[in-house]
């Protein structure tokens, strides 16, 4: 067998065998289903209603006004101050007193409960008056209810990407933007992470001293690039249970949720489901699956993989040179800077290419490979041309060659170094060494 | 021959590690590469490794220039050498057994096999971590011959052993050498060269000042003394030097130019009671130490 699938091979089973691999692949998507999942079920589960007696000496308030899904409202004659006395008795949750003069004095309405009511419930009780109070004083001054019907509007503009061609899709701007910053995170972790993990593998076989045997059985190229494959492997292995274990456990989620919205259908005629519908809208995912309608999730995917992985060779192979060069993990902090430097950069980047995607510091951010990995993944969602996307991908397989070849002329003298502290200078000529 | 090193040279940025380097290395062997630390022992056995180029020069091995493919056949134990920590024994073993180009199902029956004959059987699912530096030594020794190179290259192989798991090596090196397998044993351990070597080759400031047989090496540096114990007054006799007479009945002689031993014999007892007479024959050590003061 070739001997830089062996190095892949054990490079990538040591790791997938570790537990920690295990728990960070099934945790993550249980949390991602988790933001995705509790708003919905949230506002699908069935409210506990609560009695409030409400004492209504204005005589303003019909039983028709007081309509809300989680309070029910019971009219009653008893004076606050009998009630008071008795409201443990009572079984009600709260007690509502609304002066005569409510119309003149807005404030005069209390509240009373037996413990703090919460934020909602007070809340709740409030709109309703102050819907039918508001309501009041416009009949008085001469606007009619339908009048008042009429100029609650809410404006929600629909966002619409025109094709060249003239197609029109329509698309969510917000929805993209939280596509683009959860992708571009995504991969600012997973650069940073895989990237030191390659590292300390190189430090761990120096340090060990089993690197001279190793490199008397295969080139230090052959080393370092089978490590370097090998956790990206690993990388990509762990996106991948992520992506299937997302969606299986997202659609699993979502058939449960389905299921009882049916049921509901019965009682609430629709209602439950449109609640869902509305609730899966309100929330960030509901955003991110309108994007998802209109763009090309495809493309979207395999550009992912695509500059996660040849990002992370480009990063990695630079890690690889450092870790050849240091003996421990504390001696590398000197150098990991640099390295670190263009990923964090990228990622501040990033944030400027989301709010503009088509400025001429967002186009260069996503061709220069060492920033490009993160800001096309970002600019990705809005919608590139082909020929940036083509141009991008280029240039950063040629960045990955650069940087790879110069690593392996630092690491194939570094990994033989020893007690020798390393420099700059020392690294700039291991890279003239001769064979 | 297995080895051929000709006109072998290295350069370091700022040193000369190595300087028209030639040395013939026959096969079935032990040849001992001699030499005090940092005089280029390391950087030969790298280069002969494949794991640093020369700068110029060449080596044939088993009459065919070296090249990548003889990695395999080269069993190597470096002096600094360590494992694979988190690894089990028994996979890390076969790992470096497949590395250097054993099939995966050969590789773990010649494992079984080592691990039946050094006694660690119960290892093969221990990981390295919980293992005693010993035992650590003695992995590491498999790893280096599990795949019968035709060349077994180790660099100070006994630092650190225990009189016990020396002794084992020992036995094993001599084992593997019985077997047809060349040799090269890097140190500067001198008792063991005497023990173990049949050749040697002394490398001081990157050039071999010394090398050969090792008995003919020896012969090249007797002085001409003998060692003799006896009874009776030694006085001096004309064409005999005492080089010293430290103690009564014990003296160290030498005997001037074309005197024989027998010569020497007949008129020594003339004067006393020969018990002894042996010929003073130079440690590796002293010649060692000889050739390296001379050479500096």
């Amino acid at each position: 067998m070739n001997k830089i699938l062996l190095v892949i091979q054990r490079e990538y089973v040591t790791r997938v065998l570790k537990k920690s691999f295990w728990i960070s692949s099934l945790l993550a998507p249980v949390l991602i289903t988790a933001i995705y999942a509790i708003p919905i079920w949230l506002a699908m589960k069935d409210k506990e209603q609560k009695q409030i007696a409400i004492f209504d000496q204005s005589h303003l308030l019909k039983s028709a006004d007081l309509q809300d899904k989680e309070l029910v409202f019971t009219f009653t004659n008893v004076p606050e101050q009998v009630y008071k006395t008795q409201f443990a008795k009572s079984g009600y949750d709260a007690f509502v007193s609304i002066p005569v003069d409510v119309l003149a004095n807005p404030k005069g309405v209390h509240i009373y409960s037996s413990k703090n009511i919460g934020l909602n419930l007070k809340e709740s009780v409030e709109r309703l008056i102050q819907n039918k109070v508001r309501q009041e004083l416009m009949y008085k001054a001469g606007i009619s209810a339908k009048v008042y019907e009429d100029t609650q509007v809410d404006i929600d503009s629909e966002t619409i990407t025109v094709s060249e061609n003239g197609g029109e899709t329509s698309s969510s701007s917000a929805g993209a933007m939280i596509l683009a910053g959860i992708m571009g995170l995504i991969l600012y972790v997973t650069l940073l992470l895989y990237g030191s993990q390659v590292m300390n593998g190189v430090i761990e076989e120096k340090s060990n001293r089993i690197i001279e045997v190793i490199i008397s059985s295969v080139k230090p190229y052959q080393l370092m690039l089978g490590k370097i494959i090998g956790v990206g492997l690993v990388g990509l292995t762990q996106f991948l249970l992520w992506i299937v274990l997302t969606i299986g456990l997202t659609q699993v989620t979502g058939k449960i949720y389905a299921s009882k919205a049916k049921a509901t259908i019965a009682v609430d005629q629709g209602k439950a489901s449109a609640d869902m519908r509305n609730a899966m809208q309100d929330s960030p995912m509901g955003e991110v699956t309108k994007v998802l309608e209109s763009t090309n999730i495809p493309l979207i995917l395999v550009a992912f993989l695509f500059y996660f992985f040849v990002g992370y060779l480009l990063y990695s192979s630079l890690f690889a040179a450092i870790g050849s060069a240091v003996e421990s993990a504390t001696e590398a902090q000197q150098f990991t800077f640099i390295v670190m430097i263009p990923i964090i950069m990228s990622f501040l980047l990033a944030q400027y290419t989301m709010q503009d995607p088509d400025s001429t510091v967002a186009f260069w951010a996503s061709m220069i490979p060492f920033t490009s990995p993160i800001n096309m993944m970002v600019r990705l969602p809005y919608g590139v041309p082909v020929w940036e996307l083509v141009l991008s991908m280029s240039l950063l397989v040629v960045g990955f060659l650069a940087c790879s070849w110069i690593s392996a002329r630092i690491y194939r003298v570094g990994i033989l170094m020893y007690g020798k502290k390393a420099t700059w200078k020392e690294l700039s000529k291991w890279l003239f060494y001769k064979g | 021959m297995l080895l051929s090193i000709r006109n072998l040279g290295k350069r370091y940025a700022d040193h000369v590690a190595l300087s028209d380097v030639n040395l013939e290395i026959p096969k079935g062997k032990i040849f001992g590469l001699l030499g005090p630390n940092g005089a280029g022992k390391t950087s030969l056995i790298r280069i002969i490794t494949q794991i640093t180029g020369p700068d110029s020069g060449e080596i044939l091995f088993d009459g065919e220039p070296l090249r990548l493919a003889h990695a395999d056949q080269i069993g190597y134990l470096p002096e600094e050498r360590g494992l694979y920590k988190k690894m089990k024994v028994g996979e890390q073993l076969l790992y470096l057994a497949q590395l250097k180009g054993m099939p995966k199902d050969e590789a773990i029956a010649k494992l079984k096999e080592w691990f039946i004959r050094l006694d660690i059987k119960e290892w093969w699912n221990k990981p390295v971590d919980d293992l005693s530096k010993g035992m650590q030594q003695k992995t590491q020794f498999i790893a280096t011959v599990v795949h019968e190179p035709k060349l077994l290259i180790l660099d100070e192989p006994f630092s650190g052993f225990d009189p016990i798991n020396a002794n084992m090596l020992k036995d094993e090196i001599l084992a593997i050498k019985a077997r047809g397998t060349t040799v090269l044993f890097s140190t500067h351990r001198m008792e063991s060269v005497e023990e173990l070597c049949d050749e040697i080759a002394l490398i001081n400031h990157a050039q071999v000042v010394l090398s050969g047989n090792k008995d003919e090496v020896q012969n090249r540096y007797k002085k001409n003394q003998f060692s003799i114990r006896f009874e009776g007054e030694l006085l001096s006799i004309p064409g005999i030097e005492i080089v010293s007479h430290e103690s009564a009945g014990h003296a160290i002689l030498r005997f001037s130019e074309g005197m024989g031993t027998n010569e020497a014999i007949a008129l020594l007892i003339q004067h006393i009671r020969l018990l002894e007479f042996k010929e003073v024959i130079p440690s590796f050590n002293d010649i060692f130490i000889q050739v390296v003061s001379e050479t500096n």
